[in-house]
């Protein structure tokens, strides 16, 4: 019981690390044709992410894999009756990876043009699809005693599905904004300080209509109003969201940025706290629900996964702070002028 | 078609293609990072201009093998979530466990390569091509284990319905495991050898800049000498486990019908099996498979009549599959001692630096033979005796699976042609002059 209950956070807190991680590089590809409006000021948003975007996205697969080593009654029930989003995801995701490695590999603008859409579409499809799915999965999913979804992607599109859609989609901006204005300078540092500014207070209000739509349209306050502790994470990712805010104030990008991931952070952690000790629950019949209790690994293999991921996961952590570290700082010509720079 | 039908293809599809780019990936990694290596210790430009040419056809590679390999992970729960409900106790963590412990490092220390020439010092860089290598070879080593796994499961008991994981140890001691790593990896670097020798011989014939191919193509040749005979003398071990472990698969790859001893090896052999016998079988060796497979020449060796029809596997795919990858790895091995013996003179032999040329898709086919003979040989089952293909299957509506396999084949498609003009413009250009 403790086993799989200490799972279920690190479920949870995978997910919300690559909504942290990824969730920038997404904001960044999602205005990415707005704010670029000259060729080098594309290759600069693409470069301020070029050497971290790829290890962001193992957070991906670390929390799919650890879905399916943990859960894996959780892992097949929810990748089957999310096939056609997931695909969606995953085409996107393809999409996205090559387009940052073959854009600058030939001088031509109609080639350029191409991965330029693809960018677009390859951050901007899973930022919201991400946020459709995982709103859909708080309110439950239709799924039968056979695990087979009775419905179709229109039904996922319903009103709590795309609020939560929305809502990630405009934290990744704003992530994704105060990012470049980590990472940029002049006229395009400006143009993202502007969007990021213009959407904070549409973002707080998109949440703020999450949390209330959330109160109508699943249960995830049962367990805050049994356990009114937990109402401190919402108070921490409301602190977070106040910080952008305060921070975007006072011109200091970096600290409004780490607000920003504590804010991700806090939401997600706001959802998968309200669903414990459910994982994947079925709208059609509560007691189909899966849960960390009824779906999890056996003890010796939730045993085995916990000695790694907490011997390996702060490896990572080590070697990717190392990564940020080595390429903080704001992108340069010098730096384009690298062949191997995107 | 029905969805299992469609999901066997798409895997087929996605796997086959993932595969095109992770040998190349596991082999050039490791002569890069040599290459790198020669530039730290001798200051030589000349092997900073080939850690900088290979570097890049790396990189290109690896973006489509990395892209292309998330498809695998999610295909287990889209396509296949009926085998990952029953086996994600085992194979879920081993894969979670790649992931983890090697993908991570491959992938962040990849980028940090890529633009970290003037961050790192050259020898930290060098040491951070090593990592991005080992990490690579690292991530196979896992995937296979699990993998193997399939062919031969180990260390669990079928417990609530399901496979439980009872003995970690023995699933990543796997013999089967250990056997398929050796031979894998041996395997891409192969390719890997050829695939640089290929190029080098094209720049040769050009005379575009005779010391910095001759020296790529050595360096290569050494890889490919090395792994070449390894991977045969380790094939025919790996054989004899097989047979062992997999008889269905053995008959199949042989085309024997008839339990025997004295068993032939047929040089080719057409199966026909609706009738359980073979149409054509030209020049059989008497006795040579119960030896290859059982040490001795009077051993008996399965026959498929041995086995239930329904748990054969299709015995013309994986026939062909193993003879051709044998035939291949066979000629690989004449061509790498050719290139050993002359490797002095090499620009004098223009008929062997035109073969070597025309050879680059050559062990790509055998990887990919090898692939199919592996998969294709463990039918009917999903997981060897455990559990059959046809009840792993994803609830999921036909319609899904067709338009998911369509938009797979369209876009893996397009994805392989740009990939492979943008490997073959830039291995034709050839290496810059470059500055630093």
């Amino acid at each position: 019981m403790v086993l799989q209950n200490i799972w279920f956070f690190l479920w949870g807190l995978l997910w919300a690390i690559f909504f942290m991680t990824d969730g920038f590089v997404f904001g960044m590809g999602t205005m990415y044709p707005f704010l670029g409006k000259t060729e080098e000021e594309k290759r600069i948003m693409i470069n301020s992410v070029g050497p971290l975007w790829d290890g962001n996205e193992v957070w991906l697969i670390t929390a799919g894999g650890v879905t399916f080593a943990a859960f894996p009654a959780v892992y097949a029930t929810m990748f089957s009756t999310l096939y056609t989003p997931l695909m969606l995801i995953l085409f996107a995701l393809i999409l996205r990876g090559v387009s940052f490695e073959f854009r600058s590999k030939v001088d031509s603008p109609k080639w350029k043009r191409v991965w330029d859409t693809t960018i677009f579409i390859g951050n901007f499809a899973p930022a919201l699809l991400f946020g459709v799915a995982f709103a859909n999965i708080f309110q439950g999913i239709p799924f039968d005693e056979n695990g087979i979804f009775q419905g179709t992607l229109i039904t996922l599109l319903n009103p709590y599905g795309l609020i939560g859609g929305v809502v990630f989609l405009l934290m990744f901006i704003v992530h994704g904004s105060l990012w470049l204005a980590i990472k940029t300078e002049g006229d395009l540092q400006a143009r993202a300080i502007q969007t990021g500014k213009r959407l904070w207070p549409v973002m707080a209000g998109a949440i703020v209509v999450c949390l209330i739509a959330s109160a109508v349209f699943t249960d995830l306050y049962d367990n805050y109003l049994a356990n009114p502790v937990l109402f401190l994470i919402l108070v921490l990712a409301v602190a977070g969201l106040l910080g952008i805010k305060v921070f975007m104030g006072k011109e200091a990008w970096f600290k409004a940025w780490g607000c920003s991931c504590l804010s991700i952070v806090g939401v997600t952690f706001f959802g998968v706290a309200g669903l414990f000790p459910r994982l994947y629950p079925s709208s059609i019949n509560a007691d189909l629900s899966l849960t960390a209790h009824n779906a999890s690994s056996s003890p010796l293999t939730l045993k085995i996964m916990l000695v790694v991921v907490v011997i390996f996961i702060p490896i990572v952590l080590a070697y990717q702070t190392w990564a940020y570290k080595l390429f903080s700082g704001k992108v340069t010509e010098e730096d384009l002028s690298h062949e191997e720079a995107y | 078609m029905d969805v299992l039908m469609l999901s066997r293809l798409q895997f087929a599809a996605a796997t086959m293609f993932h595969y095109l780019f992770v040998p190349l990936t596991l082999g050039l990694s490791i002569l890069v990072a040599i290459m790198e290596t020669k530039y730290v210790r001798t200051g030589d430009k000349v092997y900073l201009r080939m850690t900088k040419f290979w570097g890049k056809m790396f990189l290109i590679n690896f973006a489509l093998g990395v892209v292309t390999g998330i498809t695998l992970e999610f295909q287990f729960g889209t396509n296949w979530s009926r085998y990952s409900a029953y086996v994600g106790d085992i194979f879920g963590s081993i894969l979670a466990i790649e992931a983890t412990a090697a993908f991570f490092l491959e992938s962040t220390l990849l980028g940090v390569w890529i633009f970290g020439w003037k961050k790192l010092s050259a020898k930290a860089h060098a040491t951070v091509m090593w990592l991005v290598a080992g990490a690579s070879s690292l991530s196979a080593v896992w995937i296979l284990i699990a993998n193997s796994w399939m062919q031969h499961p180990v260390g669990y008991v079928i417990r609530n319905g399901r496979a439980e994981l009872t003995d970690f140890f023995a699933v990543v001691t796997n013999e089967f495991a250990i056997l398929m790593i050796l031979h894998t990896l041996a395997g891409a670097y192969v390719l890997s050898a050829f695939f640089v020798m290929g190029v080098s011989a094209y720049h040769l014939l050009k005379k575009t800049d005779d010391d910095f191919f001759t020296k790529s193509f050595r360096m290569a040749l050494v890889m490919g000498v090395i792994f070449t005979i390894f991977v045969a003398v380790e094939g025919d071990i790996h054989g004899k486990d097989v047979t062992q472990k997999q008889p269905a698969k053995l008959a199949a790859m042989e085309s024997l019908w008839e339990t025997q001893t004295h068993a032939p090896v047929y040089m080719f052999a057409w199966p026909d099996e609706e009738n359980e016998r073979n149409v054509i079988e030209i020049m059989p060796i008497p006795g040579l498979l119960s030896l290859l497979g059982h040490g001795s020449f009077d051993a008996e060796v399965q026959g498929l009549k041995d086995f239930p029809k329904d748990e054969r596997p299709p015995v013309l795919i994986v026939s062909m599959a193993f003879k051709g990858m044998v035939g291949l790895g066979t000629l690989f091995i004449f061509l790498t001692l050719f290139g050993l013996w002359k490797r002095d003179k090499l620009q004098e032999y223009p008929l062997y630096l035109k073969i070597m040329m025309f050879a680059i898709p050559l062990p790509y086919i055998a990887n990919e033979l090898g692939w199919v003979l592996t998969e294709v040989g463990r039918q009917p089952w999903i997981v060897y005796g455990v559990m059959k293909t046809s009840d792993a299957v994803s609830p999921i509506l036909q319609s899904q699976g067709a338009i998911s396999l369509t938009a797979f084949i369209l876009i893996y498609g397009l994805l392989g042609a740009v990939g492979f003009y943008l490997i073959y413009t830039a291995a034709k250009k050839g290496p810059e002059e470059t500055e630093a």
